[in-house]
């Protein structure tokens, strides 16, 4: 089974990309497990039709720790399972505590086990790494792959160096690699190449350039993935591209951070500057 | 590496003679949990039942750190997290147990404090008790106080030092009428000290107001009966009326300062600062600092108190004349402590506290300036290093808590226990060690430790039957 983590700036289309990721691989025929791990939730929505699911930790609090597996992981798109990790509301308690808690509770469950026959498990992280629950996903024994979704613009390139520097720690210690950038597009001029060469001084790939269109929005109105909605669209080509790319993908790299200045120059080089 | 020959008797073999230096292990640590020191600066209120806003483990090591220090039952309550509040904060948990507390076991409040898990998944206390005010959780006339006490942070007289804070942002009031008394921070000392503070405020013929003050609760008879709420400590009325004093008199910097500043900006009540009164000279101070903050004159009782202490060190002062002395403890006692020292001739050559504070590395330095020894003070520091210092020379006498009795053994050098904790012998919830009185009972102990041992040690032709 490959485990694929996907992390990214907040609002950069993290979860969008991962569910149309998804569903690609799925029309490939594969076997996918989806974990959120997002105290919104929402990681699975597009694969279930709609924000139906009860999450790990709802069901950990509402029940103790008599979890049952079906109580928290519900088929959605193409026979998918899909799990919500769930965590506090705002302002309160700790949700990268939530995410340490509620990975550890699926695999105590079983949820990995080989009687899944699974062929990929997908944990979709919310934002920055921000402290050591939501780089539990990266840890030893759990994803091995990163994908980082990243747009053109400044902060989300920030982000995404970030992250980097949390893989590089897990790398030494574990065994985690990053697979590449899926450049999620902004339409900042020059977009495509600056990723490129952002991705390659961080050793790295980037791995498809996803164009942007308004029918992804119009799919996520829908509750669907485009390959779900609009099968026909070219949009829907863009993901199964990138599901294939994915699928065959052999570049896994140890990153290389970039100093704050070497990134700036980056931007002045291919964005603004050009 | 050249190994060391390890001896097999000693408990602490593998401490290594070389000291090298150690940027972020600590060995054989000097200090405690905050929870544990405020804790202990609650049950000096009245009716107050300790809260623990953590998980079960927490609270059970705080309270049985306390019971096997004052050999007594100590009353505590815990927020019982589990994973599950951990993820989603303690809310729910404390609010259940304020709501079960005041049903069951009926305290005239209860005083909360955070532990690190709770301070770090961020549970904002004032607002669940607000939360448990507004769900009615809260009968009428009971009050909830807390006070942050994250371990990561200090030390246990850090937490001690926020609880004794606490009790004056909770409380302290001024009605803009002051009354004819004066407030006394007594800082971490026992129930016993306490007491003899409170002995000699009545004495000077002062009314104050003192807290904490754990006397009588933490050092009860035993007549049969099971007291919960032990008829002990200051009244939530008394701390009331601290803002309408005509001033505060703080002992020791570490664990009175923070209150007895938060009560001069709150209601005007100027402070003084003072060392413990541990010894001839604090002692002096403290009566001194009484006398011109009331205008009262000192009684003769005192002054036969104090001159009984001063014979004692004037006869046997060639006993105490240039012995080393090794301190492990806290702060505000280490600086009597060691002023107190210093004024019998002996010296204080390691002092050592787990509890951090540069100042404190200072004020030590300035109390033994005049030795004739190179003095090692350290902040922060640890038992383990205290020991590779007396490795490389020795001392003649140990002062410090119970966890010295290894050192003790391993190098042969006599221990007297002052401090917290102290878990393996009686005595100090009972005898104090402050003012004149105090200051004759440690005269006595060290004279018994440094006699006892020349009896041991001295040549039969040398052995004295009168010393």
């Amino acid at each position: 089974m490959r485990k694929i983590a996907i992390y990214g700036k907040g609002g950069i289309g993290k979860s969008t990309t991962t569910q149309n990721i998804v569903a690609g691989l799925v029309e490939m025929g594969k076997k996918i497990m989806v974990v959120g791990c997002d105290p919104k939730a929402d990681s699975t929505r597009l694969l279930l039709g709609g924000l139906a699911q009860r999450t790990v930790l709802d069901t950990l609090r509402e029940e103790g720790e008599e979890v049952d597996l079906d109580d928290v992981r519900k088929k959605g798109f193409g026979g998918t399972l899909c799990v919500e990790s769930g965590g506090p509301e705002p302002g309160v308690g700790c949700a990268g505590r939530g995410i340490i808690t509620s990975i550890n509770l699926l695999e105590q469950l079983g949820a990995y086990s080989a009687e899944n026959e699974l062929e990929y498990a997908f944990y979709d992280v919310l934002g920055d790494v921000v402290c050591g629950g939501f780089a539990m996903p990266i840890r030893e024994g759990k994803a091995q792959e990163i994908y980082i979704v990243v747009s053109g613009e400044m902060m989300a390139m920030y982000a995404a160096n970030n992250i980097c520097k949390g893989i590089v720690k897990f790398a030494e210690a574990g065994g985690v690699r990053l697979g590449g950038l899926i450049c999620n597009s902004r339409k900042v001029d020059n977009e495509e190449e600056m990723i490129k060469a952002f991705a390659d001084k961080l050793g790295t790939q980037m791995i498809h350039f996803v164009p942007r269109d308004n029918m992804v929005q119009k799919a996520e109105i829908n509750r669907k993935t485009v390959i779900d909605f609009a099968p026909e669209h070219p949009q829907a080509d863009e993901y199964r591209t990138l599901a294939r790319k994915i699928d065959g993908n052999k570049m896994h790299v140890i990153p290389k951070p970039l100093a704050i200045e070497e990134l700036e120059t980056l931007l002045v080089e291919y964005g603004i500057g050009a | 590496m050249k190994m060391e020959a390890i001896d097999k008797s000693k408990l602490l073999r593998h401490t290594p003679n070389e000291i090298k230096e150690r940027s972020a292990l600590t060995i054989n640590p000097a200090k405690t949990c905050q929870p544990i020191g405020a804790m202990y600066a609650a049950l000096g209120i009245r009716g107050c039942l300790p809260h623990s806003h953590g998980s079960q483990g927490c609270c059970a090591y705080h309270r049985s750190a306390l019971t096997r220090h004052y050999k007594e039952p100590v009353m505590a309550a815990t927020s019982s997290f589990t994973e599950g509040s951990s993820v989603f904060g303690g809310q729910a948990n404390l609010l259940q147990a304020i709501d079960n507390i005041f049903t069951i076991y009926n305290p005239d409040l209860i005083a909360v404090h955070t532990t690190c898990l709770s301070e770090t998944i961020g549970d904002d206390i004032p607002q669940i008790v607000n939360k448990a005010a507004a769900e009615g959780k809260i009968p009428k006339g009971k009050r909830v106080i807390h006070t942050n006490t994250p371990s990561y942070v200090g030390s246990h007289v850090t937490g001690f030092a926020n609880m004794v804070k606490s009790m004056v942002d909770y409380f302290s009031t001024s009605t803009g009428k002051r009354k004819q008394q004066i407030n006394i921070i007594p800082g971490w000392v026992e129930p016993s000290d306490m007491e003899e503070i409170k002995r000699l405020t009545g004495l000077m013929g002062i009314k104050s107001v003192m807290f904490p003050d754990t006397s009588k609760v933490l050092n009860g008879p035993l007549n049969g009966k099971f007291i919960m709420f032990p008829d002990g400590g200051v009244t939530v009325e008394e701390l009331e009326s601290t803002g309408d004093s005509i001033g505060t008199i703080a002992m020791g910097l570490w664990a009175s300062e923070a209150a007895a500043k938060a009560l001069d900006t709150k209601c005007k009540v100027p402070y003084a600062i003072l060392d413990l009164p541990i010894g001839l000279k604090a002692t002096d101070r403290f009566i001194d600092a009484m006398r011109i903050m009331t205008g009262v004159s000192v009684p003769e009782a005192i002054e036969i108190e104090r001159g009984q202490m001063l014979d004692i060190i004037t006869d046997m002062h060639q006993y105490f004349y240039n012995k080393r002395v090794g301190l492990v403890g806290d702060p505000d006692q280490l600086i009597a402590l060691s002023e107190f020292l210093v004024s019998i001739d002996m010296w204080p050559v390691y002092v050592v506290t787990g509890t951090p504070g540069k100042a404190f590395e200072k004020r030590i330095m300035e109390i033994t300036a005049g030795s004739p020894y190179e003095v090692k003070v350290k902040a922060a520091g640890d038992m383990f290093l205290f020991h590779q210092w007396i490795k490389e020379e020795p001392v003649d006498l140990l002062i410090g808590n119970t966890y010295l009795k290894y050192i003790s053994r391993d190098e042969d050098i006599p221990l007297i226990r002052h401090g917290f904790p102290i878990l393996d012998r009686v005595g100090h919830s009972y005898f104090p060690t402050v003012g004149y009185k105090g200051g004759i009972r440690l005269l006595e102990k060290i004279l018994t430790a440094i006699l006892d041992r020349e009896d041991r040690d001295s040549e039969i032709t040398n052995f004295e039957l009168v010393m």
